[in-house]
């Protein structure tokens, strides 16, 4: 088979937001720049960053002015409170829970939920890409065109696996984890039917973007270690993994923000206690109960958006990068 | 100071995933490296390629097929009612498709031409990373949180009492005495909510966009402009068939990612005031009402719905390497 057999949708280069050195020729054509799209441009980009900015100025008035006058009056009567915060990341009197232990959860979900599946998708792709076997094309082909079964698809079905086990005639794929004379899972609580979850739907497209990075190492230096009687296991670990961190990393940013941002699977396998549910089924909750009280609820949103609009700004080069390659997930 | 404590917990039960986890492979390693000579090589590919072969058969491949079968089932999963519940979908649950037929056209083509003229804009101008980090940031924010965002937009209060929607209040500065109440507003609602999936996707759009356009050879564009071309003509004969493939790919993306959307139209309206969507019916039906077969027979929907997508990218991308 040949390599270009292996080549598949990419989108094209965008390595960063950022500029790059400009060739003669475009910088001709920037002499012809008009002020007119300059102006347009700008005003877009107010447009875009309105909605966001009346969240945080919402969020930071007190509850009287908030619920009944708009946000743009805050620059006619700016008043200023810290308030709905602490409400809203304690628990107060008007929503008795708290956002915090939702926060929490999303990082114990979201951190281990993109570990996981990249490091099965680092190993997969090495097998794929340099254990060549007899059917290794076929094998990729059929992991690559998993990506076309929708989420939605495999829900059902998994939770039942979760709840009631799954065996395949007598032989047990899944063991039923009920407690003897419990309704109760053993799962049920606790964070493990979400990692497994999201690692499942995560691996078809994470072990195709990583197999396109690590197929792509030179030969060489592969057959070179073979010679040298390194066991794929020693080369994987040692040459491998180190040569492909830009690789990792993009994809890793990408499945965190994925599963941080994610509500479908959370409120499918989470529920919305405080137990293991993230701060978007908090947020979907909370909207739906205490759909007035404006100023918790932009509050409670912005705690909730900060992190990957952190992540954002901070890794803009690997986020753009790894945002693009998965943006056909799910 | 409690709830410090259990956060800390939660982490240490996160933490302790991993450990295990990473234990784990290391054992599988070190009991993979056991084996030398011939069976070394059946041993490896076992321990590479074995756990996430069995994930995606215990996650997707069994639950595709369970899905499709389960959708020729009633409510409680038990009894094989053929084509019942397809028939139901396109008898009576018409609006939602044409509700989902809607925000599948609408939604990637306004994203794709707003980027696409952001993309040519910021093309003529200096210090354009600023204003594409703006734009873009929406797609760092969770359909959730987007759709709080919104909400404020769309807030309505009775036009006598200080209002606190932004939408209403600029549409009462041009002279509106009225404004409806947004979202109860059909059909208009269905846009409105759309307006937030562009918001979000207009950045996706921008970035790719600018990045072909970028590509497009100087020479080409040079030569254009020698034989007289410029403007309209110079955009409508040279860079949109330059960057046709792109565009196509940036379409299709954003159609794939509109057809399974369900956290906005969810948490903005719940489905109701004529804006349902399939994906979002298709998690009331399995998880509220608890009719599986239903639930199953949207999925499959969504399934069939996505796959000329991809095929359609796929083939387009091949076409569009094989020319350059």
């Amino acid at each position: 088979m040949s390599v270009e057999a292996h080549e598949m949708p990419r989108l094209p280069d965008v390595d960063s937001l950022e500029e790059k050195p400009e060739t003669i020729p475009q910088a001709a054509r920037r002499k012809l720049s008009s002020p007119w799209a300059s102006f347009v441009v700008v005003v877009i980009t107010f447009l875009w960053t309105v909605p966001t900015l009346g969240l945080l100025i919402t969020s930071l008035r007190p509850a009287a002015d908030a619920q009944n006058s708009g946000w743009w009056t805050f620059f006619a009567n700016p008043a200023v409170t810290f308030s709905n915060y602490a409400e809203v990341i304690t628990g107060g009197d008007t929503i008795p829970n708290g956002i915090t232990p939702y926060f929490f959860n999303s990082f114990a979900i979201a951190i281990p939920a993109a570990i996981f599946p990249l490091t099965l998708a680092c190993m997969a792709a090495y097998a794929l890409a340099w254990v060549r076997f007899k059917w290794s094309t076929a094998v990729f082909f059929g992991i690559f065109a998993l990506q076309v079964v929708p989420l939605q698809m495999a829900l059902l079905p998994l939770l039942q696996m979760f709840n009631l086990g799954w065996s395949l005639g007598p032989i047990p794929i899944f063991p039923d984890l009920n407690r003897p004379g419990s309704e109760q899972s053993l799962l049920a609580g606790t964070y493990i039917p979400l990692w497994i979850a999201h690692t499942m739907f995560a691996l078809p497209l994470a072990i195709f973007l990583i197999h396109n990075f690590i197929a792509q190492l030179p030969r060489d230096l592969m057959e070179a270690a073979r010679v040298d009687g390194a066991s794929h296991f020693l080369i994987f670990r040692k040459i491998v993994l180190p040569l492909s961190v830009p690789a990792i990393a993009s994809f890793a940013i990408f499945q965190f923000l994925w599963v941080w941002n994610d509500l479908l699977v959370a409120l499918t396998f989470a529920g919305g206690t405080p137990d293991v549910a993230p701060v978007t089924a908090y947020l979907a909750n909370v909207k739906g109960t205490y759909g007035a009280q404006l100023h918790l609820i932009t509050a409670g949103a912005f705690i909730a958006i900060v992190v990957p609009l952190i992540v954002f700004f901070a890794l803009q080069r690997y986020f753009v990068r790894g945002l693009l390659a998965g943006s056909v997930k799910g | 100071m409690e709830e410090l404590l259990t956060g800390l917990e939660k982490l240490w039960s996160g933490f302790l995933g991993i450990v295990i986890f990473g234990a784990l492979i290391a054992l599988l390693f070190f009991l993979g490296s056991r084996f030398r000579g011939r069976l070394s090589r059946p041993a490896a590919i076992l321990i590479f390629l074995g756990p996430a072969a069995l994930l995606l058969i215990m996650g997707l491949i069994v639950p595709a097929v369970r899905t499709i079968f389960a959708s020729t089932q009633d409510a409680s999963g038990n009894e094989f009612i053929g084509w019942a519940n397809y028939q139901w979908i396109f008898d009576s649950q018409f609006d939602i498709i044409v509700n989902s037929i809607l925000w599948i056209v609408i939604t990637p083509i306004a994203a794709t031409a707003l980027g696409l003229t952001l993309a040519l804009l910021l093309d003529r101008m200096r210090r354009e990373a600023v204003a594409k980090s703006f734009i873009f940031m929406p797609m760092a924010i969770s359909f959730v949180g987007a759709s709080i965002i919104w909400s404020l937009i769309y807030e309505y209060r009775a036009p006598d009492k200080p209002q606190v929607g932004l939408l209403s209040q600029i549409v009462m500065w041009l002279g509106v005495d009225d404004p409806p109440k947004w979202l109860l507003w059909q059909p208009f609602n269905n846009y409105l909510l759309m307006v937030i999936m562009v918001w979000i996707q207009v950045g996706f759009a921008m970035v790719v966009l600018s990045a072909a356009i970028k590509a497009i050879p100087s020479d080409v564009v040079e030569a254009a402009e020698l034989d007289g071309a410029n403007g309209w003509k110079l955009f409508s004969k040279v860079t949109i068939p330059m960057i046709r493939g792109t565009l196509i790919v940036v379409v299709t993306t954003i159609m794939f990612a509109v057809l399974k959307i369900f956290d906005i139209v969810r948490v903005m309206t719940n489905g109701n005031y004529g804006t349902q969507i399939v994906a979002n019916e298709m998690y009331a039906q399995a998880f509220v009402q608890f009719d599986i077969g239903r639930g199953s027979a949207l999925a499959v929907v969504l399934f069939v719905a996505v796959i000329p997508l991809i095929v359609f990218n796929v083939v387009q991308l091949r076409k569009d390497r094989a020319t350059r």
